[in-house]
Protein backbone atom coordinates (compact mmCIF):
# COMPACT_ATOMS: atom_id res chain seq x y z
CA UNK A 1 0.00 0.00 0.00
CA UNK A 2 1.66 3.45 -0.86
CA UNK A 3 -0.26 6.18 0.77
CA UNK A 4 -0.09 9.68 0.02
CA UNK A 5 -0.10 12.41 2.71
CA UNK A 6 0.20 15.79 1.37
CA UNK A 7 0.93 19.27 3.15
CA UNK A 8 -1.48 21.92 2.54
CA UNK A 9 -0.86 26.01 3.13
CA UNK A 10 -2.72 28.98 4.39
CA UNK A 11 -2.54 32.73 3.55
CA UNK A 12 -4.27 34.91 6.30
CA UNK A 13 -6.16 31.82 7.59
CA UNK A 14 -7.76 30.79 4.20
CA UNK A 15 -6.67 27.76 2.06
CA UNK A 16 -4.07 27.84 -0.76
CA UNK A 17 -5.40 27.01 -4.07
CA UNK A 18 -1.93 25.20 -4.24
CA UNK A 19 -3.28 22.54 -1.16
CA UNK A 20 -6.37 21.92 -3.59
CA UNK A 21 -3.94 21.35 -6.32
CA UNK A 22 -2.14 19.34 -4.72
CA UNK A 23 -4.51 17.46 -3.02
CA UNK A 24 -6.55 16.30 -6.51
CA UNK A 25 -2.33 15.36 -7.36
CA UNK A 26 -2.46 13.02 -4.92
CA UNK A 27 -5.31 11.52 -5.51
CA UNK A 28 -4.66 10.50 -8.89
CA UNK A 29 -1.43 8.95 -7.86
CA UNK A 30 -3.07 7.08 -5.10
CA UNK A 31 -5.65 6.01 -7.26
CA UNK A 32 -2.57 4.72 -9.15
CA UNK A 33 -0.76 3.27 -6.89
CA UNK A 34 -3.51 2.13 -4.60
CA UNK A 35 -3.61 4.01 -1.36
CA UNK A 36 -4.98 6.86 0.51
CA UNK A 37 -4.59 10.60 0.71
CA UNK A 38 -3.88 12.37 4.12
CA UNK A 39 -4.18 16.03 3.98
CA UNK A 40 -1.87 17.53 6.63
CA UNK A 41 -2.65 21.29 7.75
CA UNK A 42 -0.78 23.29 10.37
CA UNK A 43 -2.72 26.49 12.02
CA UNK A 44 -4.73 27.08 14.03
CA UNK A 45 -9.06 26.52 13.51
CA UNK A 46 -7.85 24.43 10.43
CA UNK A 47 -10.54 21.82 10.81
CA UNK A 48 -13.13 23.53 8.72
CA UNK A 49 -10.81 23.17 5.85
CA UNK A 50 -11.76 19.26 5.80
CA UNK A 51 -14.38 19.74 3.65
CA UNK A 52 -12.53 21.54 0.95
CA UNK A 53 -9.79 19.16 0.70
CA UNK A 54 -12.46 16.02 1.08
CA UNK A 55 -14.30 17.55 -1.96
CA UNK A 56 -11.07 17.08 -4.24
CA UNK A 57 -9.50 13.89 -3.29
CA UNK A 58 -8.29 13.68 0.80
CA UNK A 59 -9.60 10.85 2.84
CA UNK A 60 -8.66 12.14 5.86
CA UNK A 61 -7.31 15.08 7.13
CA UNK A 62 -4.85 15.96 10.04
CA UNK A 63 -4.67 19.06 12.15
CA UNK A 64 -1.69 20.33 13.84
CA UNK A 65 -2.92 23.60 16.11
CA UNK A 66 0.00 25.97 16.06
CA UNK A 67 0.93 29.76 15.40
CA UNK A 68 2.97 31.36 13.29
CA UNK A 69 5.02 29.74 10.50
CA UNK A 70 8.20 28.84 11.51
CA UNK A 71 10.48 26.77 8.94
CA UNK A 72 12.18 24.75 12.01
CA UNK A 73 9.20 24.20 14.02
CA UNK A 74 6.97 23.26 10.95
CA UNK A 75 9.86 20.87 9.67
CA UNK A 76 9.68 19.17 13.09
CA UNK A 77 5.44 19.08 12.84
CA UNK A 78 5.35 17.59 9.09
CA UNK A 79 8.36 14.85 10.06
CA UNK A 80 6.48 14.17 13.37
CA UNK A 81 3.33 13.73 10.74
CA UNK A 82 5.32 11.91 8.45
CA UNK A 83 7.00 9.05 10.93
CA UNK A 84 3.14 8.92 12.43
CA UNK A 85 1.19 8.14 8.94
CA UNK A 86 4.18 6.32 7.08
CA UNK A 87 3.36 7.39 3.85
CA UNK A 88 5.35 6.53 0.28
CA UNK A 89 4.70 10.03 -1.31
CA UNK A 90 4.72 13.08 0.09
CA UNK A 91 3.60 16.27 -1.64
CA UNK A 92 4.53 20.23 -0.63
CA UNK A 93 3.69 23.17 -2.03
CA UNK A 94 7.08 24.77 -3.66
CA UNK A 95 6.03 28.04 -2.28
CA UNK A 96 8.61 30.14 -0.20
CA UNK A 97 7.15 28.49 2.80
CA UNK A 98 7.65 24.95 1.33
CA UNK A 99 10.75 26.28 0.30
CA UNK A 100 11.93 26.80 3.54
CA UNK A 101 10.59 23.67 5.51
CA UNK A 102 10.76 20.80 3.14
CA UNK A 103 14.32 20.23 3.24
CA UNK A 104 14.75 20.03 7.14
CA UNK A 105 11.69 17.57 6.81
CA UNK A 106 13.83 15.34 3.64
CA UNK A 107 16.62 15.20 5.75
CA UNK A 108 14.70 14.21 9.27
CA UNK A 109 13.33 11.36 7.41
CA UNK A 110 15.57 10.05 5.25
CA UNK A 111 13.99 11.28 2.19
CA UNK A 112 14.96 11.60 -1.57
CA UNK A 113 13.36 14.68 -2.92
CA UNK A 114 13.01 16.34 -6.26
CA UNK A 115 11.96 20.10 -5.49
CA UNK A 116 9.68 22.14 -8.05
CA UNK A 117 7.76 19.60 -10.09
CA UNK A 118 5.57 20.59 -12.41
CA UNK A 119 4.48 16.77 -13.35
CA UNK A 120 3.70 13.79 -11.41
CA UNK A 121 3.58 10.21 -12.64
CA UNK A 122 3.18 6.75 -11.97
CA UNK A 123 5.55 4.35 -13.81
CA UNK A 124 6.43 0.56 -11.92
CA UNK A 125 4.34 1.70 -8.82
CA UNK A 126 6.95 4.93 -8.43
CA UNK A 127 6.35 8.58 -9.17
CA UNK A 128 8.07 10.21 -11.51
CA UNK A 129 8.56 13.83 -11.29
CA UNK A 130 8.97 16.48 -14.12
CA UNK A 131 10.77 19.56 -13.49
CA UNK A 132 12.28 22.23 -15.76
CA UNK A 133 16.10 22.42 -15.75
CA UNK A 134 18.55 24.90 -16.81
CA UNK A 135 16.30 27.91 -16.99
CA UNK A 136 13.71 25.61 -18.75
CA UNK A 137 15.81 25.13 -21.99
CA UNK A 138 15.55 21.24 -20.50
CA UNK A 139 13.02 19.02 -18.69
CA UNK A 140 13.76 16.54 -16.68
CA UNK A 141 12.21 13.10 -15.41
CA UNK A 142 13.61 11.66 -12.27
CA UNK A 143 12.23 8.95 -9.59
CA UNK A 144 13.27 8.84 -5.87
CA UNK A 145 14.80 5.32 -4.76
CA UNK A 146 14.22 6.08 -0.91
CA UNK A 147 11.00 4.51 0.57
CA UNK A 148 9.77 7.93 1.37
CA UNK A 149 9.89 10.14 -1.56
CA UNK A 150 9.37 14.04 -1.41
CA UNK A 151 8.41 16.66 -3.98
CA UNK A 152 7.58 20.00 -3.75
CA UNK A 153 5.38 20.89 -6.44
CA UNK A 154 5.16 24.31 -8.24
CA UNK A 155 1.69 26.21 -8.11
CA UNK A 156 -0.39 26.39 -10.81
CA UNK A 157 1.12 23.33 -12.40
CA UNK A 158 -2.02 20.73 -10.85
CA UNK A 159 -4.89 20.66 -11.69
CA UNK A 160 -8.06 21.08 -9.37
CA UNK A 161 -10.16 17.93 -10.00
CA UNK A 162 -13.33 17.76 -8.11
CA UNK A 163 -13.17 13.65 -6.35
CA UNK A 164 -15.09 13.15 -3.06
CA UNK A 165 -12.87 11.30 -0.54
CA UNK A 166 -13.97 11.19 3.14
CA UNK A 167 -12.50 14.28 4.14
CA UNK A 168 -12.86 13.36 7.97
CA UNK A 169 -10.59 15.16 10.06
CA UNK A 170 -8.44 14.24 13.07
CA UNK A 171 -6.12 16.29 15.25
CA UNK A 172 -2.47 15.31 16.14
CA UNK A 173 -0.03 17.02 18.07
CA UNK A 174 3.64 15.90 17.24
CA UNK A 175 6.65 17.77 18.87
CA UNK A 176 6.98 21.21 16.86
CA UNK A 177 10.29 21.40 19.33
CA UNK A 178 12.07 24.73 19.59
CA UNK A 179 13.66 26.79 17.01
CA UNK A 180 17.24 28.16 17.00
CA UNK A 181 15.83 31.17 14.64
CA UNK A 182 13.50 33.56 16.34
CA UNK A 183 11.16 36.01 14.40
CA UNK A 184 11.55 39.68 15.64
CA UNK A 185 9.63 41.50 13.37
CA UNK A 186 7.29 41.18 9.82
CA UNK A 187 6.58 43.56 7.12
CA UNK A 188 4.03 42.62 5.21
CA UNK A 189 3.62 45.69 3.09
CA UNK A 190 5.98 45.76 0.20
CA UNK A 191 3.73 42.96 -1.22
CA UNK A 192 1.42 42.14 -4.26
CA UNK A 193 -2.56 41.23 -3.15
CA UNK A 194 -2.00 38.67 -5.40
CA UNK A 195 0.94 36.39 -4.82
CA UNK A 196 2.62 36.56 -8.03
CA UNK A 197 4.86 33.18 -7.85
CA UNK A 198 1.34 31.29 -7.38
CA UNK A 199 -0.76 34.06 -9.38
CA UNK A 200 -2.75 32.65 -12.26
CA UNK A 201 -2.87 35.62 -14.23
CA UNK A 202 -0.07 38.33 -13.96
CA UNK A 203 0.38 41.67 -15.77
CA UNK A 204 3.97 42.43 -16.02
CA UNK A 205 5.73 45.39 -16.89
CA UNK A 206 9.63 46.13 -18.19
CA UNK A 207 11.60 49.26 -19.66
CA UNK A 208 8.44 50.36 -22.12
CA UNK A 209 6.39 51.25 -19.03
CA UNK A 210 9.17 54.34 -18.65
CA UNK A 211 8.81 55.32 -15.07
CA UNK A 212 7.34 54.57 -11.67
CA UNK A 213 4.37 56.82 -11.79
CA UNK A 214 3.21 55.08 -15.28
CA UNK A 215 2.75 51.21 -12.80
CA UNK A 216 -1.06 52.55 -12.11
CA UNK A 217 -1.79 51.59 -16.28
CA UNK A 218 -0.96 48.00 -15.49
CA UNK A 219 -2.50 47.87 -11.98
CA UNK A 220 -6.02 48.88 -13.45
CA UNK A 221 -5.65 45.90 -15.79
CA UNK A 222 -4.10 43.35 -12.99
CA UNK A 223 -6.93 44.61 -10.68
CA UNK A 224 -9.57 43.88 -13.43
CA UNK A 225 -8.67 40.44 -14.13
CA UNK A 226 -7.47 39.87 -10.33
CA UNK A 227 -3.84 39.44 -11.50
CA UNK A 228 -0.56 40.27 -10.31
CA UNK A 229 2.04 42.48 -10.88
CA UNK A 230 5.07 41.15 -11.98
CA UNK A 231 8.28 43.48 -12.91
CA UNK A 232 11.22 42.75 -15.48
CA UNK A 233 14.95 43.15 -14.08
CA UNK A 234 15.28 46.39 -16.00
CA UNK A 235 12.31 47.75 -14.46
CA UNK A 236 13.55 46.75 -11.02
CA UNK A 237 17.26 47.83 -11.73
CA UNK A 238 15.92 51.17 -12.43
CA UNK A 239 14.57 51.74 -8.94
CA UNK A 240 10.84 52.06 -10.55
CA UNK A 241 9.75 48.99 -8.32
CA UNK A 242 10.94 46.44 -5.50
CA UNK A 243 12.59 43.49 -6.13
CA UNK A 244 9.52 41.12 -4.93
CA UNK A 245 7.82 42.28 -8.06
CA UNK A 246 10.94 41.12 -10.18
CA UNK A 247 10.37 37.70 -12.49
CA UNK A 248 13.19 35.82 -14.16
CA UNK A 249 16.50 34.44 -13.04
CA UNK A 250 16.77 36.63 -10.51
CA UNK A 251 13.70 36.85 -9.68
CA UNK A 252 10.98 34.58 -9.45
CA UNK A 253 10.11 31.89 -11.64
CA UNK A 254 6.16 31.93 -12.50
CA UNK A 255 3.83 29.64 -14.18
CA UNK A 256 0.60 31.25 -14.64
CA UNK A 257 -2.07 30.12 -16.99
CA UNK A 258 -1.77 34.12 -18.63
CA UNK A 259 0.97 36.49 -18.81
CA UNK A 260 0.53 39.55 -20.40
CA UNK A 261 4.34 41.34 -20.88
CA UNK A 262 3.78 44.95 -21.26
CA UNK A 263 6.96 46.63 -23.19
CA UNK A 264 8.89 43.87 -21.78
CA UNK A 265 11.76 42.99 -24.50
CA UNK A 266 12.01 39.57 -23.71
CA UNK A 267 15.68 38.94 -22.28
CA UNK A 268 17.13 34.80 -21.50
CA UNK A 269 16.72 35.77 -18.19
CA UNK A 270 13.10 36.67 -18.30
CA UNK A 271 12.39 33.68 -20.38
CA UNK A 272 13.81 31.78 -18.08
CA UNK A 273 11.21 33.12 -14.93
CA UNK A 274 8.14 33.10 -16.90
CA UNK A 275 8.84 30.48 -19.95
CA UNK A 276 6.32 27.84 -18.73
CA UNK A 277 3.49 30.42 -18.07
CA UNK A 278 0.57 28.81 -20.56
CA UNK A 279 -0.37 30.88 -22.58
CA UNK A 280 1.76 34.51 -22.87
CA UNK A 281 0.88 38.31 -24.11
CA UNK A 282 3.18 40.23 -25.72
CA UNK A 283 2.63 44.23 -26.53
CA UNK A 284 5.75 45.80 -27.46
CA UNK A 285 6.32 48.65 -29.56
CA UNK A 286 9.22 46.80 -31.38
CA UNK A 287 8.00 43.53 -33.40
CA UNK A 288 11.49 42.64 -33.30
CA UNK A 289 11.34 41.93 -29.54
CA UNK A 290 12.22 38.64 -28.93
CA UNK A 291 9.33 38.07 -26.75
CA UNK A 292 7.33 37.73 -29.91
CA UNK A 293 8.90 34.40 -30.12
CA UNK A 294 7.72 33.03 -27.18
CA UNK A 295 4.07 34.81 -27.34
CA UNK A 296 1.12 33.28 -27.67
CA UNK A 297 -0.23 36.15 -29.31
CA UNK A 298 1.85 39.37 -29.93
CA UNK A 299 0.58 42.97 -29.94
CA UNK A 300 2.99 45.21 -31.89
CA UNK A 301 1.83 48.56 -30.47
CA UNK A 302 1.89 51.46 -27.87
CA UNK A 303 1.19 49.39 -24.73
CA UNK A 304 0.07 53.52 -23.00
CA UNK A 305 -2.72 52.88 -25.87
CA UNK A 306 -3.19 49.17 -25.69
CA UNK A 307 -3.74 48.31 -22.27
CA UNK A 308 -6.26 51.17 -21.09
CA UNK A 309 -8.23 49.54 -23.85
CA UNK A 310 -7.60 46.51 -22.71
CA UNK A 311 -8.63 47.24 -19.32
CA UNK A 312 -11.80 48.97 -20.47
CA UNK A 313 -13.11 45.91 -22.55
CA UNK A 314 -12.34 43.48 -19.66
CA UNK A 315 -14.36 45.66 -17.35
CA UNK A 316 -17.17 45.15 -20.01
CA UNK A 317 -17.21 41.38 -20.71
CA UNK A 318 -16.54 39.99 -17.03
CA UNK A 319 -18.84 43.10 -15.31
CA UNK B 1 35.36 32.69 12.29
CA UNK B 2 35.40 29.74 9.88
CA UNK B 3 32.74 30.74 6.58
CA UNK B 4 31.99 27.91 3.98
CA UNK B 5 31.22 29.49 0.98
CA UNK B 6 29.52 26.85 -1.64
CA UNK B 7 29.89 27.63 -5.09
CA UNK B 8 28.43 25.92 -7.65
CA UNK B 9 29.25 25.96 -11.41
CA UNK B 10 26.41 26.20 -13.79
CA UNK B 11 26.13 26.17 -17.40
CA UNK B 12 26.03 30.29 -18.68
CA UNK B 13 21.73 31.59 -18.94
CA UNK B 14 22.67 32.58 -22.61
CA UNK B 15 24.31 29.09 -23.31
CA UNK B 16 22.28 26.58 -25.79
CA UNK B 17 21.33 23.31 -23.83
CA UNK B 18 21.25 20.07 -25.72
CA UNK B 19 19.28 17.21 -23.90
CA UNK B 20 21.53 14.05 -23.99
CA UNK B 21 19.41 10.93 -22.42
CA UNK B 22 20.62 11.27 -19.25
CA UNK B 23 22.38 14.30 -18.87
CA UNK B 24 22.92 17.49 -21.10
CA UNK B 25 25.74 17.37 -23.85
CA UNK B 26 28.52 19.21 -21.81
CA UNK B 27 30.33 20.23 -25.56
CA UNK B 28 30.42 23.26 -26.04
CA UNK B 29 28.99 25.07 -23.01
CA UNK B 30 30.38 27.89 -21.29
CA UNK B 31 30.64 27.24 -17.27
CA UNK B 32 29.93 29.75 -14.98
CA UNK B 33 29.86 30.72 -11.38
CA UNK B 34 25.32 30.42 -10.25
CA UNK B 35 24.56 33.59 -9.98
CA UNK B 36 23.40 33.52 -6.41
CA UNK B 37 26.62 32.17 -5.37
CA UNK B 38 28.37 34.56 -6.19
CA UNK B 39 26.60 37.40 -3.41
CA UNK B 40 27.24 33.91 -1.31
CA UNK B 41 31.08 34.27 -1.65
CA UNK B 42 30.96 38.40 -1.50
CA UNK B 43 29.29 38.09 1.96
CA UNK B 44 31.86 35.34 3.08
CA UNK B 45 34.65 37.82 2.01
CA UNK B 46 32.77 40.80 3.77
CA UNK B 47 32.13 38.68 7.14
CA UNK B 48 35.84 37.81 7.13
CA UNK B 49 37.15 40.99 6.41
CA UNK B 50 34.91 42.26 9.43
CA UNK B 51 35.06 39.99 11.46
CA UNK B 52 38.43 38.23 10.45
CA UNK B 53 38.76 34.37 9.96
CA UNK B 54 38.77 32.36 6.78
CA UNK B 55 36.62 31.74 3.48
CA UNK B 56 36.47 27.86 2.05
CA UNK B 57 35.36 28.10 -1.09
CA UNK B 58 33.61 24.90 -2.11
CA UNK B 59 32.28 23.26 -5.63
CA UNK B 60 30.95 19.73 -5.96
CA UNK B 61 31.74 17.68 -9.71
CA UNK B 62 34.23 17.56 -11.82
CA UNK B 63 37.54 18.63 -12.47
CA UNK B 64 36.17 21.80 -14.22
CA UNK B 65 34.39 23.04 -11.58
CA UNK B 66 38.56 24.21 -10.20
CA UNK B 67 37.89 27.11 -12.88
CA UNK B 68 34.86 28.47 -10.35
CA UNK B 69 36.99 27.46 -7.80
CA UNK B 70 39.50 29.60 -9.16
CA UNK B 71 37.22 32.71 -9.61
CA UNK B 72 36.61 32.26 -5.86
CA UNK B 73 40.13 32.50 -5.04
CA UNK B 74 40.35 35.91 -7.06
CA UNK B 75 38.02 37.41 -5.35
CA UNK B 76 39.21 36.54 -2.16
CA UNK B 77 39.08 33.71 -1.21
CA UNK B 78 41.29 31.66 1.35
CA UNK B 79 40.97 28.08 0.18
CA UNK B 80 39.40 26.03 -2.38
CA UNK B 81 38.21 22.24 -2.08
CA UNK B 82 36.72 20.41 -4.88
CA UNK B 83 34.10 17.47 -3.72
CA UNK B 84 35.47 15.35 -6.69
CA UNK B 85 32.36 13.62 -8.24
CA UNK B 86 32.81 12.94 -11.87
CA UNK B 87 29.87 11.19 -12.48
CA UNK B 88 27.79 14.51 -10.79
CA UNK B 89 24.40 14.33 -10.86
CA UNK B 90 23.22 18.31 -10.54
CA UNK B 91 19.28 17.02 -9.07
CA UNK B 92 20.61 15.03 -6.10
CA UNK B 93 20.11 17.55 -3.66
CA UNK B 94 20.62 14.99 -0.60
CA UNK B 95 23.54 13.57 -1.25
CA UNK B 96 24.91 16.79 -2.14
CA UNK B 97 24.05 18.06 0.91
CA UNK B 98 25.89 14.89 3.06
CA UNK B 99 28.68 15.30 1.35
CA UNK B 100 29.24 19.27 2.25
CA UNK B 101 27.73 18.71 5.94
CA UNK B 102 30.24 16.38 6.54
CA UNK B 103 32.89 18.24 4.99
CA UNK B 104 31.46 21.24 6.87
CA UNK B 105 31.18 18.88 10.76
CA UNK B 106 35.36 18.18 10.15
CA UNK B 107 36.40 22.00 9.60
CA UNK B 108 34.09 22.71 12.45
CA UNK B 109 32.91 26.02 10.39
CA UNK B 110 30.81 28.95 12.02
CA UNK B 111 28.94 29.81 9.08
CA UNK B 112 27.83 27.84 5.78
CA UNK B 113 26.35 30.08 2.93
CA UNK B 114 25.38 29.29 -0.25
CA UNK B 115 22.86 30.93 -3.40
CA UNK B 116 18.98 30.96 -2.69
CA UNK B 117 18.82 28.50 -5.29
CA UNK B 118 21.13 27.70 -8.42
CA UNK B 119 19.98 28.24 -11.85
CA UNK B 120 20.09 24.71 -13.33
CA UNK B 121 17.84 22.98 -10.91
CA UNK B 122 16.39 25.68 -9.03
CA UNK B 123 15.61 23.31 -6.30
CA UNK B 124 16.43 25.94 -2.98
CA UNK B 125 17.62 22.57 -0.95
CA UNK B 126 21.24 22.06 -0.50
CA UNK B 127 21.34 24.59 1.91
CA UNK B 128 18.67 24.24 4.19
CA UNK B 129 20.00 20.52 4.25
CA UNK B 130 23.39 20.93 5.39
CA UNK B 131 21.60 23.02 8.28
CA UNK B 132 19.38 20.61 9.42
CA UNK B 133 22.53 17.01 8.42
CA UNK B 134 24.41 19.62 10.97
CA UNK B 135 21.61 20.33 13.78
CA UNK B 136 22.10 24.10 12.85
CA UNK B 137 19.99 27.34 12.76
CA UNK B 138 19.43 28.60 8.79
CA UNK B 139 18.20 31.93 7.23
CA UNK B 140 16.95 31.43 3.92
CA UNK B 141 16.44 34.43 1.14
CA UNK B 142 18.63 36.58 3.39
CA UNK B 143 18.75 40.36 2.16
CA UNK B 144 20.98 41.56 4.69
CA UNK B 145 23.09 39.88 7.36
CA UNK B 146 24.82 41.65 10.25
CA UNK B 147 27.21 39.49 12.63
CA UNK B 148 29.08 40.33 15.49
CA UNK B 149 30.05 37.73 18.10
CA UNK B 150 28.42 35.03 17.92
CA UNK B 151 24.59 37.22 17.48
CA UNK B 152 23.28 36.98 14.02
CA UNK B 153 20.75 39.22 12.68
CA UNK B 154 19.02 38.84 9.14
CA UNK B 155 16.62 40.44 6.99
CA UNK B 156 15.20 37.93 4.66
CA UNK B 157 12.41 37.68 1.98
CA UNK B 158 9.26 36.20 2.97
CA UNK B 159 5.88 35.90 1.40
CA UNK B 160 4.80 39.35 0.72
CA UNK B 161 7.49 40.86 2.28
CA UNK B 162 10.21 40.49 4.93
CA UNK B 163 11.34 39.40 7.94
CA UNK B 164 13.99 40.48 10.89
CA UNK B 165 15.19 37.78 12.16
CA UNK B 166 17.43 36.98 15.07
CA UNK B 167 19.67 33.56 16.28
CA UNK B 168 23.33 32.64 16.96
CA UNK B 169 26.06 31.24 15.36
CA UNK B 170 26.71 28.14 13.77
CA UNK B 171 24.23 29.24 10.93
CA UNK B 172 23.34 28.78 7.07
CA UNK B 173 22.32 31.23 5.11
CA UNK B 174 20.72 31.50 1.73
CA UNK B 175 22.05 34.67 -0.45
CA UNK B 176 19.05 36.28 -2.14
CA UNK B 177 19.51 39.16 -4.80
CA UNK B 178 19.87 42.34 -2.92
CA UNK B 179 22.24 41.29 0.06
CA UNK B 180 25.55 42.86 -1.58
CA UNK B 181 27.06 43.77 -4.66
CA UNK B 182 29.31 41.14 -5.94
CA UNK B 183 32.96 42.51 -6.63
CA UNK B 184 34.72 41.74 -10.16
CA UNK B 185 38.12 39.83 -9.52
CA UNK B 186 41.29 41.72 -10.78
CA UNK B 187 43.82 40.98 -12.78
CA UNK B 188 46.61 40.61 -9.94
CA UNK B 189 44.06 38.10 -8.22
CA UNK B 190 43.23 36.20 -11.62
CA UNK B 191 46.89 35.95 -12.10
CA UNK B 192 47.71 34.50 -8.26
CA UNK B 193 44.52 32.65 -8.09
CA UNK B 194 46.38 30.50 -10.75
CA UNK B 195 48.91 29.17 -8.60
CA UNK B 196 47.01 28.25 -5.41
CA UNK B 197 46.61 25.11 -4.59
CA UNK B 198 43.03 23.26 -5.26
CA UNK B 199 41.95 20.84 -2.42
CA UNK B 200 40.58 17.46 -2.89
CA UNK B 201 38.11 15.22 -1.52
CA UNK B 202 36.05 12.36 -2.43
CA UNK B 203 32.94 11.00 -1.25
CA UNK B 204 34.87 8.25 0.69
CA UNK B 205 36.41 10.74 2.30
CA UNK B 206 33.15 12.20 3.45
CA UNK B 207 31.25 9.31 4.50
CA UNK B 208 30.02 8.17 0.78
CA UNK B 209 26.56 9.16 1.22
CA UNK B 210 23.82 7.11 -1.15
CA UNK B 211 22.21 9.03 -4.04
CA UNK B 212 18.82 8.86 -3.30
CA UNK B 213 17.50 10.07 -7.09
CA UNK B 214 17.30 8.44 -10.29
CA UNK B 215 16.94 10.64 -13.58
CA UNK B 216 15.09 8.54 -15.58
CA UNK B 217 15.57 11.17 -18.25
CA UNK B 218 16.03 14.21 -19.82
CA UNK B 219 13.38 15.16 -22.88
CA UNK B 220 13.40 18.67 -24.48
CA UNK B 221 11.10 21.62 -23.54
CA UNK B 222 7.57 20.64 -24.61
CA UNK B 223 6.67 22.54 -27.54
CA UNK B 224 5.20 25.59 -27.40
CA UNK B 225 1.28 26.58 -28.23
CA UNK B 226 2.63 28.53 -31.93
CA UNK B 227 2.16 31.80 -31.84
CA UNK B 228 0.58 34.91 -33.54
CA UNK B 229 1.05 38.25 -34.56
CA UNK B 230 -2.94 39.95 -34.07
CA UNK B 231 -3.57 42.83 -36.88
CA UNK B 232 -5.83 45.71 -35.76
CA UNK B 233 -6.42 49.23 -37.08
CA UNK B 234 -5.88 50.36 -33.60
CA UNK B 235 -6.14 49.93 -30.10
CA UNK B 236 -9.45 48.89 -29.32
CA UNK B 237 -9.17 46.38 -32.43
CA UNK B 238 -6.52 44.84 -30.42
CA UNK B 239 -8.04 44.75 -27.28
CA UNK B 240 -11.34 43.41 -28.43
CA UNK B 241 -9.56 40.72 -30.54
CA UNK B 242 -7.24 39.91 -27.43
CA UNK B 243 -10.07 39.54 -25.14
CA UNK B 244 -11.53 37.23 -27.94
CA UNK B 245 -8.84 35.20 -28.06
CA UNK B 246 -7.92 34.64 -24.60
CA UNK B 247 -11.89 33.87 -23.68
CA UNK B 248 -12.78 31.88 -26.10
CA UNK B 249 -9.85 30.33 -27.63
CA UNK B 250 -7.49 29.71 -24.62
CA UNK B 251 -10.17 29.74 -22.20
CA UNK B 252 -7.64 31.09 -19.79
CA UNK B 253 -9.91 34.65 -18.35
Amino acid sequence: MSNVLIVGELKNGELKKISKEITSAGRKIADALGGKVTALLIGSGVEKFAGDLGAVGADSIVTVNAGDFNAETWANLVAGVIKEKNPSVVLVPHTSQGKDYSPRVAVKVGAGIVADAVGLSVDGGKVVAKKPIYSGKAYGNFKITSPIAIFTVRPNSQEVVQKAGAGAAEAASPSAGDAKVKIVSSDLSGGNKVQLAEASIIVSGGRGIKGPENWPVLQGLADVLGAALGASRAAVDAGWISHSHQVGQTGKTVSPNCYIACGISGAIQHLAGMGSSKYIVAINKDGDAPIFKVATYGVVGDLFEVVPALTDEFKKVLG
Amino acid sequence: MKIIVLVKQVPDTETNIKVGDKSINEAGIKWIISPYDEFAIEEGLRLREKNGGEVIAVSLGPDRVQESLRQAYAMGADRAVQIKVDNYVPFDTVLTAELIANFAKAENADIIIGGRQSIDSDSSQVVIQVAEGLGIAHISFAVSLEISGTSVKATKEVEGGTQVVETSLPVAITAQKGLNEPRYPNLKGLMAAKKKPIETKTPADLGNPASKIEVVGLEPPPPRIPGRKLEAADAKGFAEQLVKALREEAKVI
